[in-house]
């Protein structure tokens, strides 16, 4: 068996908490030092699985704030005494290696629970493995509606806002503007498919009187963006779903914009305000777009201005998107495993059930009902300032509010 | 009307791109008859240094142009200096070889941009007095665009003067068409493939600088590119810059009015367009069957012999360590990784089988691991089937694919028939992304878990025993009278006709079986991992089985075995180790190839001959 602090991949982080602890907490560890001794010996181990070679632009942001919220509950003196430990994984975007990690972590490292997951098919490989080990899985990013409705089980639990909640937001707004015709675009695969999907149910239902007229559906990080928007335009559209992003969008904003696809039309646009996607656009981030996506030097509530400091205190960096899906992982497992007061997995399942905790976003909870949290997403409007792009008139969309009713959602979830 | 005459300018515009990548790929394959597996990541490199070129000169024209040409010469330079460090040390190492050296350099170059570059897209400024568009029969667009159509043709008339009116050129044409016969007439071999590296890496710099005012820069680049570009080359026909030139085109045409008609196509297109291609014309469009490949084929590879006794009391011991040890000492997590490692070599044996004694190269041998696992986990969705059933019925659906993708693949040879069997794959793969109401898509097959009675335990017994099973049953098969007529027709297709083999028969046979033994693997990964995705059949995988079987040595019936052994335990320990394994690996994967340019079990049994001879 290789050293647990073997190198930085398999690296056990506790965290800096111990060296500050032991200066601030000298009289703590006097008080009681039985308490301490625990804390030294005994560590809860959080495994977490993610595809940190094949996706760094977002998960390195996010390891950064994963790092940094342990650090925090660690130097807080961890969970009852005991202090967070997290081992993490790459599955280089591969569900059958994210299975074989999960494997090594709960049978040779013991870890209390699994968390992470980027890809959607990974979440799934994941969650299955969590379904048939009987071991709690903690999803922090995967975007699929499977993962808690129709492939959903009773040991996996999902942070982030899925792709029908991001829809939902939009399609909100989507309603509201005048176009008719409509054109789409998204990458072919599961996410994709599924947000052309919603928007155009849920589009329909809030406005009978709107038509499709042109879809399109690129490879991933593979757009033909010249062919792909001539198609669009020859449709004529009043209005665009866009659900592309990173290096597709890029390339499809700048050929977009060369060929003025975007003027005199609306465009609403899936995630296009999240920095990891905003950013690299530059100067060249297109303006009036109407997004989901991350406000991060806009937002002043108190928990998120204490976030973004001690962020950029830690890494001299501005937080993005995944930093936050990051930070609130940890947050949500210290808050479970606080209550729980176990590692038995069957009571920590049943803790995470209508478990609360507070977000750097707000209060947040994962629902009972079909073990999605009710963390939002930020809706606004793109627009460009001082040479890069920014969201404006944002407001903060509750996920309590854009999840379909409980009756609705019970069929759609096998497994209850 | 007008839009589909903007539509073919679209196409033109990336036909042009991608002749000037497959422009150098085509060169370099047609004088060193090496797969550059690294020529989409010395395209990536290019974009990247253009990147920092251009950002950092003084704006305007000079700095930008001046930039995209200095970004494509130190392309060219790192190239050259690839060829001279690295491939000029393995050129007599068995076909293919070098390509498990470029994979090496791929996962090097991988990692050395992230750590240079950073992990976020970066857009690169556009191209001076480009920036905007012109009104095209009402229509706009894009000026850089037009541009990138001109520079297509004319970097193509540049290398054909270059070809056709230069001395340089006559020896790149005379070593294309014989390289033995150029060498034998006292040209200095050395300096003419380092030359040609660094005009085809130059070229693939410069493909990648140009693309800077079009796309963003980003990692995923050199993949998104390579299998592409080899499209392009194969089905031009390797080593003809005309071909490129007009499979470019083709490809490029198709792109852009594919879409309109189906928008989902663009996944499989270049893949159909392939099989068909080479279905029809088994040279692709303007090839040439090569004069020096039939020289070098007329030599018989070394014939298998019997293992010496010794090697058999040691594979004997080992596998009663495998069979015995596990429970006394082995955790459930060692269990998985023995289980996996079996299935590795069961699939790389099954590679191996067709690569070895076949002769026959595949790039797209995941496609019957994939279909075995995807088999038996829609048996046991569907059906309920239980695990046994389902695991025999993997081969079966492995078999049946085998014998129609074999019945097309094995009339090709070379490098052809191993682009077609990547093109079979890519098909099964696209069916298995796109079929959603049967296979769940990208979303996979879940809750293929084993049967109650299958502990970790005795799956691994089982995986272990289909492991053992299937090599020795394809040890035995080579060794047969059927082994030595494959082999005959491999050594010399010819003769071995002459003496009525019938070359085309056996090497049908061979691939059924071959599929057939990956669909065992693939069955009981399905089982392995409780659930089945696209990636089982994707390129990765394929390329994980060549690497193994290059990387253990095609010559030994051993070499899978030690390859899979070595190639997945190296993975699973770095992996677990580093953050940056792939630079760890793709170094290991270097210097064994370095060192052991015959494989792994080439290089034990030339130590154990030597020992006994000396």
């Amino acid at each position: 068996m290789p050293a647990l602090f073997s190198g930085i991949g398999g690296e056990v982080m506790v965290g800096m908490g111990f060296g500050r602890r032991a200066i601030l907490g000298g009289a703590a560890v006097l008080a009681a030092p039985r308490l301490a001794r625990a804390q030294a010996g005994e560590p809860l181990k959080i495994g977490e699985i993610n595809s940190y070679t094949a996706q760094p632009a977002f998960l390195q942001p996010y390891r950064q704030a994963w790092t940094l919220a342990v650090e925090q509950v660690n130097a807080a003196g961890g969970v009852h005494g005991r202090p967070l430990a997290t081992i993490h994984r790459d599955d280089a975007g591969k569900p059958e290696d994210a299975v074989r990690h999960a494997g090594e972590l709960v049978n040779a490292e013991r870890v209390v629970l699994l968390a992470g997951g980027f890809l959607s098919n990974v979440g799934l490989a994941l969650g299955d493995y969590a379904a048939q080990n009987k071991k709690l899985f903690v999803a922090s990013e995967p975007l699929t509606d499977a993962i808690v409705w129709s492939r959903g089980n009773r040991y996996t639990f999902r942070l982030r806002a899925s792709t029908y909640m991001q829809c939902a937001m939009l399609v909100e707004e989507a309603a509201k503007l005048p176009a008719k015709k409509w054109a789409l675009v998204a990458p072919n695969y599961e996410y994709g498919q599924s947000a052309v999907r919603w928007f155009k149910e849920l589009l329909k239902a809030a406005r009978p009187d709107v038509e499709f007229v042109a879809e399109q559906f690129p490879a991933l990080g593979r757009i033909d963006a010249g062919a792909t928007v001539q198609a669009l335009a020859a449709s004529n559209p009043e209005a665009i779903f866009n659900v592309t992003f990173g290096a597709d969008l890029t390339n499809f904003v700048r050929q977009g914009a060369t060929r003025g696809l975007f003027e005199r039309r609306a465009v609403v646009s899936l995630l296009t305000g999240e920095p990891e996607y905003l950013d690299p656009l530059g100067d060249e981030a297109p303006e009036g777009w109407i997004v989901t996506g991350y406000p991060h030097d806009q937002i002043n509530t108190p928990a998120h201005t204490a976030f973004r400091d001690a962020y950029r205190r830690r890494f001299n960096d501005y937080p993005r998107l995944g930093s936050v899906v990051g930070y609130d992982t940890v947050q949500a497992i210290a808050a479970l495993l606080r209550k729980a007061n176990t590692t038995d997995t069957e009571k920590l399942v049943d803790t995470m059930r209508g478990l609360q905790f507070a977000s750097v976003v707000g209060e947040v909870t994962f629902r009972a009902l079909d073990h999605q949290s009710t963390m939002g997403a930020y809706v606004g409007k793109t627009a460009l300032r001082g040479g890069k792009g920014i969201m404006v008139d944002w407001r903060y969309a509750d996920g309590a509010r854009y999840l379909p009713s409980d009756a609705v959602v019970r069929t759609l979830r096998p497994a209850g | 009307m007008e839009n589909l005459l903007l539509q073919g300018l679209n196409g033109l515009a990336s036909a042009s791109s991608l002749f000037l990548v497959a422009s150098g790929l085509t060169v370099i394959f047609g004088v060193t008859r090496i797969v550059n597996f690294a020529h989409g990541s010395l395209y990536m490199l290019g974009a990247y240094l253009a990147f920092s070129i251009v950002t950092s000169l003084p704006r305007g024209h000079a700095g930008f142009w001046g930039g995209v040409v200095l970004a494509a010469l130190a392309v060219g330079v790192i190239g050259a200096l690839l060829e001279m460090l690295l491939l000029r040390r393995i050129y007599r190492a068995p076909e293919l070889f070098q390509l498990l050296a470029t994979f090496g350099v791929v996962l090097v170059v991988q990692d050395v941009a992230l750590l240079v570059w950073g992990a976020q897209d970066l857009l690169g400024p556009r191209a001076p007095g480009l920036r905007g568009s012109v009104e095209l029969l009402g229509l706009r667009f894009p000026l850089y665009e037009l541009v990138l159509i001109g520079i297509g043709p004319v970097v193509l008339g540049l290398l054909l003067l270059l070809f056709k009116r230069t001395r340089w050129g006559t020896l790149v044409r005379a070593a294309t068409q014989d390289r033995e016969m150029v060498g034998a007439l006292g040209v200095n071999q050395r300096w003419l493939f380092t030359s040609v590296f660094f005009l085809g890496s130059l070229l693939a710099g410069l493909a990648g600088a140009l693309q800077l005012p079009r796309e963003s820069v980003n990692l995923h680049m050199d993949l998104a590119t390579i299998t592409e570009v080899f499209v392009v080359v194969v089905v031009g026909g390797l080593g003809s810059l005309p071909g490129a030139a007009l499979a470019a085109l083709l490809i490029g045409e198709l792109h852009a009015f594919g879409i309109l008609i189906f928008p989902k196509i663009t996944l499989v297109l270049v893949f159909l367009v392939m099989a068909v291609v080479l279905v029809v014309r088994p040279r692709g469009l303007f090839g040439k069957a090569q004069v020096a490949q039939a020289a070098v084929a007329s030599v018989a590879e070394p014939v298998l012999g019997r293992a010496p006794a010794q090697l058999k009391w040691l594979g004997f011991f080992a596998l009663v360590v495998a069979v015995a040890a596990p429970p006394f000492l082995a955790g459930d997590y060692a269990l998985i990784v023995l289980t996996d490692m079996a299935i590795a070599v069961l699939f790389a044996a099954s590679l191996h089988f067709i690569m070895g004694p076949g002769g026959m190269a595949s790039f797209g041998h995941a496609a019957y691991f994939g279909i075995g696992a995807y088999g038996a986990a829609l048996l046991t969705k569907w059906f309920a089937a239980p695990m046994v059933p389902a695991l025999l019925a993997a081969p079966f659906c492995a078999g049946l694919a085998g014998v129609l993708f074999g019945f097309f693949c094995v009339r090709l040879s070379g490098v052809y028939s191993a682009m077609l069997t990547l093109a079979f794959a890519q098909i099964a793969w696209s069916v298995a992304f796109q079929w959603v109401e049967l296979t769940g898509g990208d979303n996979g097959v879940l809750g293929v878990w084993p049967d109650p009675w299958a502990t970790k335990l005795n799956f691994y017994w089982l995986a272990l025993g289909c492991s053992v099973m299937g090599t020795l049953a394809l040890r035995r098969i080579a060794l047969s009278p059927f082994g030595y007529a494959l082999r005959a027709q491999r050594d010399n297709t010819l003769r071995a006709e002459a003496i009525g083999i019938n070359a085309f028969e056996m090497r049908w046979v061979a691939f059924v079986l071959a599929a057939g033994f990956a669909g065992v693997a693939g069955g009981l990964f399905a089982f392995a991992k409780g659930s089945v995705f696209p990636t089982a059949l994707d390129i990765p995988r394929s390329v994980d089985a060549l690497l193994m079987v290059l990387l253990g040595g095609v010559q030994t019936l051993a070499g899978p075995l030690l390859g899979a052994l070595a190639f997945t335990g190296l993975h699973e320990q770095l992996v677990r180790a580093t953050d940056y394994w792939r630079l760890v690996l793709g170094g290991v994967i270097l210097l064994l190839v370095l060192a052991f340019p015959q494989g792994l079990a080439g290089a034990v049994r030339q130590w154990w001959e030597g020992r006994r001879h000396g």
